[in-house]
């Protein structure tokens, strides 16, 4: 049969490339200095889903929740062979955490009919929580298969799936709906291809625009905005360009469950890690001095 | 969600594979009672299962004052949504005020799906735990003896402590190996507090067809003392060196993830944020620079000695020795000087 799949992804600062520079004097993250890129096992939950399409039919929606910069991944999802994109974007969402973050999560899936499985990475590497995956299926009311490295089977409305759990693996099946979070062993991502790019490049959201329009025209110029916006959104729309946005608006969340309300967990405290600069012995790396040293570790019992 | 509840206990979800406790419960059980003896509480290991009865005994030992036990055909077999369950009727039940789990891979899919139903705070992958006030910066109100959730975020550059004040339980995952295993206490003996849960056929819905438990062939975090290289080791080759030095001491070899991924040896022996996290009498890095996700794994070992070209590597910040040479020539002279001991 052929599934309908919604993957959640995330727009992420890389912060396995953090330098010295992108942390401020105070100790907080520079997030202005950090490249902004696809949360990476988000790609291999994208990648999952489209080799499933691929093999059964099937739709794949990515969704991606953020501001209006993360339409970068819609883009690139696009790419990659995904049949829609849509961004969830709402100033009111900010500061919400995995709890409040799952809750916006499950309208916005609601709102899309006849969905079969939800695919999300594992984790994504600004929080590494792990989180927001199982609590989405809570609040769908789907089962949850975390840690999926592979699709075995397919039948009618059960799925064979193959687990990694680092020290074993576990064979499972599992109805739809279902949500499924995807380890990065699972596959390697299709690269973007060319003709889809050349198309997909030029796809733009509302938010995109809106920003473009501010730039041309300036704050003041409301007509020239609202006339440039209409146009270009019915041009775009037309070949199929505009990426959907939506806000907590439209799909009806409750704002008593969004954003900094919604979020049970509070930051009491940030530090930034600081090197102490400990002094430690310097040994000459002569045969001498390492001899010595070692009679001081057999001395203090630290070796036997 | 439950009510901010002073008197509640504090509660260690005690993880069971196949009728044997997971290490890192245990682990858990010895910060829960520093906890619980703060904030002058039972604490309570709850163990869910079918014919675990048996298990209550080295929670006991380890701390617990009380267990609370349900056991259920359904739950015979680990699955999210029926464990999910059956652990919120218990903490809608006894209404706990702290629930702390282990961060295995088990634990990270169970909590965050409690913490939905229950509409509670989660904080994941803490490396440490503590009690202590909060004032609110915007309302000046102060919330006093809450769970300090302390955890790296933002891939270890930062140190974030985590509060949740109003929708209770407070609720945390804990890395594994971060807490120290007790001792167990076989004198220790406690109440166990027998629940029924109601759980449907329709509750079971994955069903698990294979299971394969795969022994890590080392052991890192019961080692005594750990040779680890880096990138700079550069070849699986040069690993050689390392193991003849780690035989001579009597311990295991361990990597950096750089190492890791270049492939120069497998990822049981990864140390650090992604890997394990061991606190060794000794700990040898070679060739590791000391990235911050390298350290925090790392640097609660009691003597460092670091070994590299660069001398201003960060990880000779944390060490205690430090030899700036070549390991090619500094490790064979080290393991020649400890063969000569005695």
């Amino acid at each position: 049969m052929a599934f309908n799949s919604v993957v959640l992804a995330k727009q992420v600062p890389d912060t396995k490339n953090i330098t010295g520079q992108a942390m401020l004097d105070d100790g907080t993250v520079n997030r202005a200095a950090l490249p902004a890129i696809f949360n990476p096992e988000d790609l291999n939950a994208l990648e999952s889903a489209l080799a499933l399409r691929d093999r059964c039919g099937g739709t794949v929606t990515v969704m991606t929740m953020g501001p209006p910069s993360a339409c970068e991944i819609l883009r690139n999802s696009l790419c990659r062979g995904a049949d829609r994109g849509i961004l969830l974007t709402d100033r009111r969402a900010a500061a919400s955490d995995t709890l409040a973050t799952s809750y916006i999560l499950s309208c916005a899936v609601r709102k899309l009919s006849d969905v079969h499985l939800v695919f999300c990475g594992r984790q994504a590497i600004d929080g590494d929580t792990a989180q927001v995956g199982p609590q989405l299926a809570e609040k769908l009311n789907f089962p949850q298969v975390t840690y999926v490295e592979e699709i075995l089977d397919v039948s009618d409305s059960t799925l064979r799936l193959r687990r990694n759990l680092g020290d074993g693996y576990e064979l499972v099946e599992a109805p739809t709906p279902l949500l499924i979070t995807v380890v990065d062993t699972a596959n390697t991502p299709r690269p973007p291809a060319a003709r889809r790019m050349l198309k997909y490049k030029r796809a733009r959201g509302k938010a995109e625009l809106s920003k473009e329009a501010t730039e041309k025209f300036g704050k003041g110029a409301t007509a020239d905005i609202e006339k440039y916006m209409a146009q270009r959104c019915e041009q775009l729309s037309a070949k199929g360009l505009l990426i959907e946005q939506w806000d907590l608006d439209d799909i009806e969340a409750d704002l008593t469950w969004c954003g900094r309300s919604g979020s049970p967990t509070k930051v009491h405290r940030i530090q930034s890690v600081v090197l102490t600069g400990n002094e430690h012995k310097q040994i000459e790396p002569t045969p001498q001095a390492i001899s010595q040293m070692v009679h001081e570790l057999i001395e203090d019992h630290t070796i036997g | 969600m439950i009510e901010v509840n002073r008197k509640g206990d504090v509660w260690v979800f005690a993880q069971q594979h196949d009728g044997k406790l997971n290490e890192v419960s245990l682990e858990l059980l010895s910060k829960g009672r520093q906890l619980a003896d703060r904030l002058k509480v039972p604490l309570g290991a709850v163990l869910l299962g079918q014919n675990v009865d048996s298990l209550t005994v080295p929670l006991f030992h380890h701390g617990a004052d009380k267990v609370y036990l349900a056991q259920h055909d359904l739950l015979e077999t680990y699955q999210s949504n029926t464990y999910a369950k059956a652990l919120c009727q218990l903490i809608t039940k006894h209404k706990p005020q702290i629930v702390i789990y282990g961060a295995t891979p088990r634990g990270r899919d169970l909590a965050p799906r409690v913490a939905s139903a229950m509409k509670a705070g989660l904080t994941a992958d803490c490396t440490d735990l503590d009690i202590g006030d909060n004032t609110d910066p915007s309302s000046k109100v102060t919330h006093k003896d809450l769970l300090l959730q302390i955890r790296p975020a933002f891939g270890g550059n930062i140190i974030a402590t985590i509060v949740n004040y109003d929708r209770w339980p407070q609720m945390a995952t804990v890395r594994e190996g971060v807490m120290v295993l007790p001792t167990p206490d076989t004198s220790r003996k406690g109440t166990v507090v027998k629940d029924d849960i109601e759980l449907a056929p329709e509750d079971a819905l994955i069903k698990v067809l294979e299971k394969s438990h795969r022994e890590k062939r080392i052991n890192l975090k019961g080692s005594r003392i750990i040779v680890a290289g880096g990138a700079g080791i550069g070849s699986p080759d040069g690993f050689q060196l390392l193991r003849d030095l780690a035989n001579a001491l009597g311990g295991e070899i361990g990597a950096s993830r750089a190492a890791v991924d270049s492939d120069f040896i497998n990822k049981d022996h990864q140390i650090g944020q992604t890997g394990t996290t061991v606190r060794p009498a000794l700990y040898i890095a070679v060739g590791i620079s000391g990235a911050v996700q390298h350290r925090a794994g790392m640097q609660d070992a009691a003597k460092i000695l670091a070994i590299n070209t660069d001398a201003e590597a960060p990880i000779f910040s944390i060490a205690h020795y430090g030899i700036v040479g070549d390991y090619k020539e500094v490790v064979p002279a080290l393991t020649k000087a400890v063969k000569a001991r005695a």
